[in-house]
């Protein structure tokens, strides 16, 4: 763990020497306001809730969170870091979880510098303030999903823009799964209906629609979590093949 | 302290190296030689772990490379081709974060860093990011990396490639003394370099092993080791050749150059050992003056194209 935490560190520091890191940040908050407040209609509700904040975050982490793991490993690969990473006295899973906290730890600091909207809805009503913790629960989480699937695409290819896009359309696969415009092709289609719950079920939406209502479901948790595993593991698969 | 034992990898169909075993003790430098793509960066890559063996087997100290890689890769320095860092890092921060990788830590870790700065000297530009390094002074972290936690066994895969003629000749004096206590395996198309700084030679063509010796017996090996050259005064060539005819198991006697005043002569025998004295005394008998008598020591480029564009079924020299 402890070597973990040093490829983490470094990579993390990384993000914050080079433009990367605060070009990230202030395009991910202008979005987000953006989206809460003028496209969401965060006014118009006359609701003091975070729910026009929150149902835009599966939309706007596919865009931006690819844009975060593309790198993680093409870079490693262009540079050629990876033969030195791997030569030293660590373990793959150590570096692979280690960079893949480093992300995730970047994504939290991107997603708590949005506590402003938080105080925004306290000042302007009394908000319930367990959807908000759960729905922030649910966002990190989400995008730590995002992030593995992001770092899998990455250490397939040395071509970031390959990853950036394959990622993306993966995430983008994730959330329509679970939205009534493809359910309901499902429903046309006289799938039963077992099958369009299964398949909404894979979807980050309905997981994380429960979050943002305050239901903090262990389902949830294990969904996310299998997603992450799942895609960590499949990285880690994919890097011993390139090099075998 | 390295053995390698019938390596082989195969990239799908192709076979990239081919049963090559040798080994290397502390106090050896061994210098590994072959043309482009003969499988010189393959056997390093899987000697430090970062390729899987299609087959054999690497041992680093007492432990297997594939069985247990982190005590085997504690052991080692590795310097890859093309000298590859972090380019958004501080020379000193990559040095930490090497040192911190290497189980490093506290007061140890400073002094290691400290050691690896001064002795690639590296103190000028240690606060500057890498990025903006000059070749050379990339080239020069990034070895630092490999010799930072002082391991018993480096591996370089072109450690001079890209420093100027005073680098390398630095270069070549680090090597040659960390040489003295560690196993070094050091990989060149340099061949003066192998004279400098190896004790023993492997030249890998077409993914085999073709040479495995001293740069001596490579040497050796060099058509024109042990003919002796002379320039003698005063007679004229039909002399000096029916002369020279007299010496002991002679085979060729080449008039190089004739001048009115001398002649240049080479002089090829079967028995090597004493020829360039037999030739003293044998001019000495007929009073004739000479100079520059010497021993050709044969040149290793030449053994190298020799050994390298031989066909395929050249037996291993052991």
């Amino acid at each position: 763990m402890r070597n973990a935490w040093i490829i983490a560190k470094r990579e993390l520091a990384g993000y914050f020497v080079s433009p990367v890191a605060y070009v990230f940040i202030v395009i991910f908050l202008v979005l987000m306001g953006f989206f809460t407040f003028m496209m969401g209609g965060f006014f118009e509700r006359n609701d003091a809730s975070l729910l026009s904040f929150f149902v835009w975050h599966p939309w706007l982490y596919m865009l931006l969170v690819p844009a975060v793991g593309m790198r993680l490993w093409s870079e490693e690969h262009r540079m050629g870091t990876l033969e030195l990473l791997f030569t030293m006295p660590v373990t793959p899973a150590q570096a692979i979880i280690g960079k893949f906290l480093a992300g995730w730890l970047f994504l939290l600091v991107a997603l708590l510098l949005t506590l402003p909207m938080v105080f925004t809805v306290q000042y302007l009503g009394e908000p319930d303030i367990g959807p908000i913790l759960t729905g922030y629960i649910g966002s990190f989480l989400m995008a730590g999903a995002y992030l593995a699937i992001s770092g899998l695409t990455s250490a397939c290819t040395r071509n970031q823009v390959i990853s950036f896009i394959t990622a993306l359309v993966v995430c983008l696969l994730l959330v329509l799964a679970g939205y009534p415009p493809v359910t309901n092709i499902l429903l046309k289609w006289g799938a039963p209906s077992a099958v369009v719950d299964f398949a909404a079920s894979l979807s980050v939406v309905f997981h994380f629609e429960s979050m943002q209502r305050g239901v903090l479901d262990i389902r949830d948790f294990i969904y996310f979590f299998s997603l992450i595993v799942f895609a960590i593991f499949t990285t880690s698969v994919v890097l011993k093949s390139k090099r075998a | 302290m390295i053995k390698a034992i019938e390596v082989t990898k195969s990239f799908g169909a192709t076979v990239a190296v081919d049963k090559v075993s040798f080994e290397v003790k502390p106090g050896e430098v061994l210098g590994f030689l072959g043309p482009n793509g003969a499988g010189k960066s393959t056997t390093m890559r899987m000697i430090t772990g970062f390729l899987p063996l299609s087959a054999g087997k690497i041992l680093i100290g007492d432990y297997d490379i594939e069985e247990d890689p982190i005590n085997a890769k504690r052991l080692m320095g590795y310097l890859p081709e093309n000298a590859p860092s972090y380019p958004d890092m501080s020379v000193e921060a990559f040095l930490h974060f090497c040192a911190a990788i290497r189980g490093l830590s506290g007061p140890q870790k400073e002094q290691a860093v400290e050691k690896a700065i001064e002795t690639c000297h590296l103190g000028k530009v240690r606060r500057q990011i890498i990025d903006t390094l000059s070749k050379g002074y990339r080239h020069r972290v990034c070895f630092a990396q490999a010799i930072l936690h002082d391991p018993p066994v480096l591996i370089l895969d072109e450690p001079t490639d890209g420093l100027d003629p005073n680098q390398k000749h630095e270069m070549r004096l680090l090597i040659r003394e960390m040489g003295k206590s560690k196993a070094i395996i050091v990989s060149t198309h340099i061949l003066e370099e192998v004279e400098a700084i190896c004790t023993r030679v492997a030249i890998i063509d077409q993914g085999r092993l073709v040479f495995n010796g001293s740069p001596a017996e490579m040497l050796a090996q060099s058509p024109q080791a042990g003919r002796v050259s002379v320039n003698i005064l005063g007679p004229n060539a039909v002399e000096i050749r029916a002369t020279l005819q007299k010496l002991p198991a002679v085979t060729d006697i080449q008039i190089l150059k004739e001048l009115p005043l001398w002649t240049s002569v080479l002089i090829s025998s079967s028995k090597k050992d004493g020829l360039a004295s037999a030739v003293k005394a044998l001019l000495d008998s007929q009073k004739w003056d000479f100079n520059e008598l010497h021993t050709e020591t044969g040149r290793l480029d030449e053994v190298f194209r020799r050994i390298t564009s031989l066909d395929s079924a050249q037996e291993v020299k052991k």
